[in-house]
């Protein structure tokens, strides 16, 4: 389709317009705000302990969930895609319920399963564990909202590239494994990288879910976005400058990870 | 090394795609698989290498049972119709995957692949990957990455089937070539019967799950057990409620015992043959197929009313 030349400018400019009012202003200003009184205001506000406590336990949780979530999601989509047995679209619908319910949802449920008087609390209890109000509460939630991103980036990739390359494979005498590290993975690894993105992505941006089972103490149980959540709700200038440094640790995170994806994606496929 | 299907049957649901089908492929024959699609030919491929299970009967390679066995351990070869490389290796590294697989010494490794890319015309490619490749030079890249395994069986499942005309011409010529230099046990699927007959030494004609009639190219052609076999393997028409080859079929302008009144309706000149389409008594057509000289000869017209006889075997199966 042929479209006018004022037509292709006006669309342009909407697309670009669109970007920049929802996107790059509101993610501009936390920039801004953030280094607004200098940049060593700023350092300074990144490397208190309870920043620093923050910092490492986001990425602790985001260490622990996106491996398992990867794992977990390319052998669900391989039975998925490439599964003969019952009970498929059971699977295939449970997956996306993390999409479907509200995270505070999943909070008051893990609360219900491993809370002092749910199902499991008392046994882990008496042996000492503590889930809830603790770190381990915290992993698990993780793990529960950002399980479906890498299953579903990776099974219709696994359903376009086919069976035949896997059956020739195994003519060829290479095992299960073989096949899979030679052949499957090849050729979803752009699948996996973009749900690793994702992942990550809701790993470390998670509040929702994290809040509910975090006992919410500086220094111990708070995530880089639930201390730029307690720090905003605040009273007074400092702390909201608090909660900006934090935000822009949070962007620069996201942004590393996104990058490192796409030129790991790129590396990979140079040197094949 | 010789194949023994007993008693094979596969459903898929509640279409059945084997109905207890046994045949014998012969040591160092070149076996086709001839039918119209959905007649289980690639199915019983499938199961010789083991890609699907037969829900009943067995598979023996030179005696020994493998029906249960995975098809990495069957010594098998498999070609694919849309050859399935993989796309992110180079043509050299597709070719060596099973040696590599096989952990083969390195140096051994290249000089069985440098042969195999001669073999198969394709070492300045080598380098290349899949996706830079013409769909015959792709296939010819399946080729040499089966062969590399040295397997006893070769299985080719409609090859040649997504390639243009005269590629596909070339590679059934050249798997012959192939064929006759190495002697591997081969069995190819297609429903092409022109590849059948120019490939193989045997064919299986196959229709609804059920092997109708295994023999020589000459035999299935000449000999058909029954209509559907006569109907694949070539053109058919139907003359007094037989089918016969319109080749088979003589024209002339004087009646002779048994010969059956029609109307030339249409005279269409191909070159080498001249095809004759003539309505008979009872309203229905046929045609008849003629050489250059023999329709001069007769100087047919269109209109013309002329006497058809059917072939001696045709009228013999008549009076049985």
């Amino acid at each position: 389709m042929r479209i006018s030349t004022p037509a292709r400018l006006s669309l342009r400019t909407v697309a670009v317009l669109y970007l920049a009012v929802l996107l790059l202003v509101p993610l501009g200003l936390v920039f801004y705000r953030t280094f607004q009184h200098g940049f060593s205001e700023a350092w300074g506000w990144m490397t208190t302990p309870a920043a620093i406590s923050a910092l490492s336990l986001t990425l602790l949780i985001a260490a622990i969930a996106v491996p398992l979530n990867t794992i977990f999601g390319i052998i669900c989509a391989h039975v998925l895609v490439r599964g003969r047995v019952r009970g498929r679209a059971i699977l295939d619908a449970l997956i996306d319920l993390p999409f479907v319910v509200s995270p505070i949802i999943v909070g008051l449920a893990l609360i219900l399963v491993y809370g002092e008087s749910g199902w499991f609390g008392n046994w882990f209890i008496n042996h000492g564990i503590r889930i809830i109000y603790a770190p381990a509460g915290m992993v698990i939630a993780t793990v529960f909202v950002s399980l479906p991103f890498v299953v579903r980036e990776v099974a219709p990739v696994l359903r376009e590239a086919g069976e035949e390359q896997e059956e020739a494979a195994a003519t060829l005498g290479a095992s299960w494994w073989q096949t899979f590290r030679r052949v499957t993975m090849p050729s979803i690894r752009w699948g996996v990288a973009y749900g690793v993105v994702l992942t990550s992505a809701r790993a470390l941006g998670e509040i929702g879910a994290v809040l509910v089972v975090s006992s919410n103490v500086a220094g111990s149980t708070l995530t880089l976005p639930l201390l730029v959540y307690q720090r905003d709700s605040q009273i007074g200038p400092e702390a909201v400058s608090g909660a900006y440094a934090a935000a822009t640790e949070l962007i620069v995170i996201s942004l590393a990870v996104l990058l490192l994806m796409t030129l790991l994606g790129q590396r990979r496929e140079q040197v094949r | 090394m010789r194949i023994d299907i007993l008693d094979v049957g596969k459903r898929f649901g509640d279409f059945v795609a084997l109905a207890d089908v046994s045949m014998e492929v012969a040591e160092g024959s070149l076996t086709a698989l001839l039918g119209p699609s959905g007649s289980g030919k690639s199915t019983l491929l499938r199961i010789i290498a083991g890609l699907e299970a037969p829900d009943t009967g067995s598979v023996q390679l030179d005696g020994g049972d493998v029906t249960r066995a995975r098809p990495q351990d069957r010594g098998i070869g498999f070609v694919f119709q849309h050859y399935a490389p993989f796309n992110h290796m180079s043509v050299r590294e597709n070719v060596a995957f099973g040696l590599r697989i096989r952990k083969r010494p390195k140096a051994e490794i290249k000089a069985k692949v440098d042969e195999l890319l001669a073999l198969v015309g394709l070492t300045a490619w080598s380098g290349q990957r899949p996706a830079q490749l013409s769909g015959g030079q792709r296939q010819r890249m399946a080729l040499a990455r089966a062969l590399a395994v040295d397997p006893r069986v070769l299985l080719l499942d409609e090859p040649f089937g997504a390639l243009d005309a005269n590629v596909r011409a070339e590679l059934r010529l050249w798997l012959r070539r192939l064929h006759e230099e190495q002697q591997v046990t081969t069995v190819l699927v297609t429903h092409d019967q022109e590849e059948a007959m120019e490939v193989s030494d045997r064919i299986a004609v196959m229709h609804e799950g059920r092997i109708e009639q295994v023999g020589s190219p000459s035999e299935v052609y000449d000999k058909p057990v029954n209509d559907f076999v006569m109907g694949f393997l070539g053109p058919a028409v139907r003359l007094d409620g037989h089918l016969v080859r319109p080749h088979d079929l003589t024209i002339s302008h004087q009646r002779n015992n048994g010969d059956i009144e029609a109307v030339i309706t249409r005279i269409v000149h191909l070159g080498f043959e001249v095809r004759v389409e003539i309505e008979l008594p009872d309203g229905s057509q046929a045609r008849a197929q003629l050489t250059r000289a023999q329709a001069g000869e007769l100087d047919l017209g269109t209109g013309d009313t002329v006497y058809v006889k059917a072939p001696a075997t045709a009228r013999e199966k008549a009076v049985a």
